[in-house]
């Protein structure tokens, strides 16, 4: 099983790795679209600030390649965020897979959420073997709100999706690698999808 | 619902636990790595690793005990102890640690916060707040509490927080160590004054003083040592007390 990273220098990535080694696999960090495009499964992880973050992409041509790209596709936090239509973090257009846009939490909560939050409406095989309300960690301000694409559920003064799926693209809010063995769980899963 | 964290703080030096430990399981109490799997099936929430070593070789010593912590942990940790540039913060980042906390370096250099958040983003940034109680009003001290500022706690806090960073880690100095409970007080009105998380450490001594710091002190996450490392307090029964008064626990 060949697992590429995507490695476009946004934020902390070595957790990832770790966990898919934990996994027994050897996942390999590249930003370069050739080597994205002949993965078997690519990871689109990203922490930071959206705007400055899709500038990046841009510079690499990886915009334009992700939305192409056929085999599954695992993006979690601003990874998931960016695959929106449009974030409110710095105003800047997404990739546009999911057909929501993202906003920030209001101020009358607490921003960032940080913690364990519980997961539900679990709508997706990336679920396979996940309770309904195991918990997941999440660090984030903005959000994606309840959409068609909505795949999982959390509840953070309101209901949001942690998890949006369409076709071979799969978004994860929260951080799989270090949500215990239901994260651990997840990204078993998504490498054992079947091959679009 | 998102819950309340507990979070156990290891003391770290030159690469290893100093504070004793007492967890009669382990092979050695003294590899972080170990200790920090042990509290992670014990159901810890998070981590926070503090280095007090100084040494010529920290920087790389920590670098090598985080790669070696992110290896093996699938729950969240944070570093902290002596971080005082973008350069420190960007390899701890890169050896896998999930946040940084930073304390005397941000009070001595206030815009270091923004050059942090601006390269890493709020949601891997703590400042740490060690306040005193003086003559009525709560002021930073560094190195440990030794050292006393002319600066506020709450407008300090304010002051971080308008900068960017994504959680606060509040150390009552006058509650560290007494195993009397938490300063709940400042910590509600911490709360009450800033939009980001809050982290309560300093004065846990009974499972009750952990209710008081979420229930009086409106914290969203309460750190200890050596209530954990001494197992006076086992962290599964910790949060089952804490769940049965309806604080959002993750069990």
């Amino acid at each position: 099983m060949d697992i590429v990273i995507i490695d476009y220098g946004a934020g902390n990535i070595q957790s990832l790795r770790f966990a898919f080694e934990r996994l027994g696999y050897s996942p390999e960090l590249s930003a370069d679209p050739t080597r994205i495009a002949r993965a078997d499964r690519v990871v689109f992880p990203g922490v930071g600030e959206a705007s400055s973050a899709m500038a990046k992409l841009r510079h690499s041509g990886l915009d334009r390649l992700i939305p192409e790209l056929q085999q599954p596709l695992l993006g979690i936090c601003l990874g998931m965020q960016l695959m929106c239509r449009h974030s409110q973090e710095g105003d800047t257009e997404g990739l546009g897979i999911f057909d929501t846009d993202v906003l920030r939490f209001p101020d009358n909560l607490k921003v960032p959420q940080i913690g364990w939050n519980r997961l539900n409406h679990l709508k997706s095989p990336i679920f396979k073997g996940v309770e309904e309300g195991a918990f997941v960690y999440l660090v984030h301000s903005y959000f994606a709100p309840l959409c068609p694409d909505t795949a999982g559920v959390c509840d953070y003064g309101f209901p949001y999706s942690a998890a949006l799926v369409r076709a071979n693209f799969y978004g994860l809010q929260f951080h799989p690698e270090k949500s215990s063995k239901a994260g651990a769980r997840m990204l078993q899963n998504f490498i054992e999808l079947p091959d679009q | 619902m998102l819950t309340k964290r507990i979070i156990p703080c290891l003391d770290i030096k030159d690469g290893r636990t100093v504070k004793g430990v007492n967890f009669v399981d382990l092979r050695d109490a003294g590899d972080p790595v170990e200790l920090a799997e042990a509290y992670a099936a014990e159901g810890a929430d998070e981590l926070v690793f503090l280095d007090i070593s100084a040494t010529e070789e920290k920087r790389k010593t920590l670098a090598d005990l985080v790669w070696r912590v992110a290896e093996r942990l699938d729950i969240p940790f944070t570093v902290g102890g002596g971080i005082s540039s973008v350069a420190d913060v960007d390899l701890l980042l890169h050896n896998g640690a999930d946040k940084v906390s930073v304390n005397s370096a941000a009070v001595r250099n206030p815009g270091l916060i923004d050059a942090l958040v601006k390269k890493f983003g709020s949601q891997c940034i703590v400042v740490a707040l060690d306040a005193r109680l003086v003559g009525g009003k709560w002021l930073i001290h560094l190195v440990g509490g030794k050292v006393p500022t002319e600066v506020e706690l709450f407008s300090w806090a304010r002051e971080v927080a308008n900068r960017g960073a994504g959680e606060l880690l509040f150390t009552s100095m006058d509650h560290d160590g007494t195993k009397g409970g938490f300063a709940n007080e400042a910590l509600a009105r911490l709360s009450r004054e800033v939009n980001i998380p809050v982290i309560a450490s300093g004065g846990a001594g009974s499972m009750a003083h952990f209710a008081d710091a979420f229930l009086e002190g409106q914290a969203d996450a309460a750190l200890a040592a050596s209530v954990f490392h001494f197992k006076e307090i086992p962290i599964p029964e910790l949060k089952k007390y804490l769940a049965d008064r309806n604080i959002p626990m993750r069990i």
